[in-house]
């Protein structure tokens, strides 16, 4: 049984990331924008698995593992500033949120 | 064509298709269903690399308890489709190629490090998939500190999501 070069997953991992900046400046929506940063977490996650794999160490999959855990965090108190921001703008669009614009 | 070379592309397909479909795609919730389907997707592929409780994590924590999180705040705030807006020049001319342009130096760099081809390339055997005792051995030993900051960091963040969505008195 042939194994998946640990290479073609790291361009996976690239091509994921890439299209999560993307989303990151082109969504308007906030919510979508929370969601592509999600989606750069992962495809960095990816990328440790991939490197763990590789050199036959466990320490990518603890890193992982504190990646998952502090996105959870930042989802719940991104979130709660999301319903804030709705509550006070009426909109989610971030084009909106322009107090601090110069 | 092996089966793990049809399972890599088949969730690489999945992945990137979902990834596309949340760029694309208007309304929020499609996003959001978008994202669970690419989160789904790379727990198949950590399963792939060996690394079995990792992608039970990313199934329960990221696919069910995150991902249920933003479906449950686009239904809260009745997010609709999203508003067309006439993009800024700046991100439309600069913004786009530069991106590109980052993703592509990124595979290239990712494509030719010494990691991936020196080790991954070469035929050797499959690694022994990473044991769940392994990795608890790993976690509770050698970051045991790190475990216990990021509980109170959960902690922290609890309170503040707490204050930040409660109704103003």
């Amino acid at each position: 049984m042939s194994v998946v070069p640990i290479s073609w997953y790291l361009v996976l991992s690239a091509i994921l990331f890439g299209l999560g900046v993307i989303a990151f400046v082109f969504k308007r929506n906030i919510i979508t924008i929370f969601m592509s940063i999600e989606l750069m977490l992962n495809a960095v996650n990816l990328a440790f698995v991939a490197f763990a794999r590789a050199r036959n160490q466990l320490d990518g999959l603890v890193f992982v593992f504190f990646v998952i855990v502090v996105a959870a965090a930042e989802a719940a108190v991104g979130l709660a500033i999301v319903i804030m921001l709705a509550r006070n703008r009426e909109s989610l669009n971030v084009e909106r949120i322009n107090l601090l614009k110069f | 064509m092996s089966i793990p070379f049809f399972v890599f592309f088949a969730c690489a397909v999945l992945a990137i298709a979902g990834a596309l479909v949340l760029i694309v795609s208007r309304e929020p919730i499609h996003s959001a269903l978008a994202l669970v389907l690419v989160m789904i997707s790379l727990a198949i592929l950590y399963l792939l690399l060996g690394a079995p409780f990792i992608a039970a994590v990313q199934i329960i924590v990221y696919a069910g308890a995150i991902m249920v999180l933003f479906v449950f705040v686009i239904m809260l705030l009745n997010a609709g489709v999203e508003e067309r807006t006439n993009w800024s020049k700046l991100a439309k001319y600069a913004g786009l190629p530069l991106a590109l342009i980052l993703l592509l130096e990124t595979a290239h760099w990712l494509f030719h490090a010494p990691i991936g081809v020196a080790i991954a390339n070469g035929p050797g055997a499959p690694a022994p998939a990473a044991s769940t005792t392994q990795l608890s051995l790993e976690l509770f030993q050698q970051y045991l500190f790190p475990f216990e900051a990021t509980s109170i960091l959960i902690l922290i963040a609890i309170l503040g999501a707490l204050v930040l969505a409660r109704k103003e008195e």
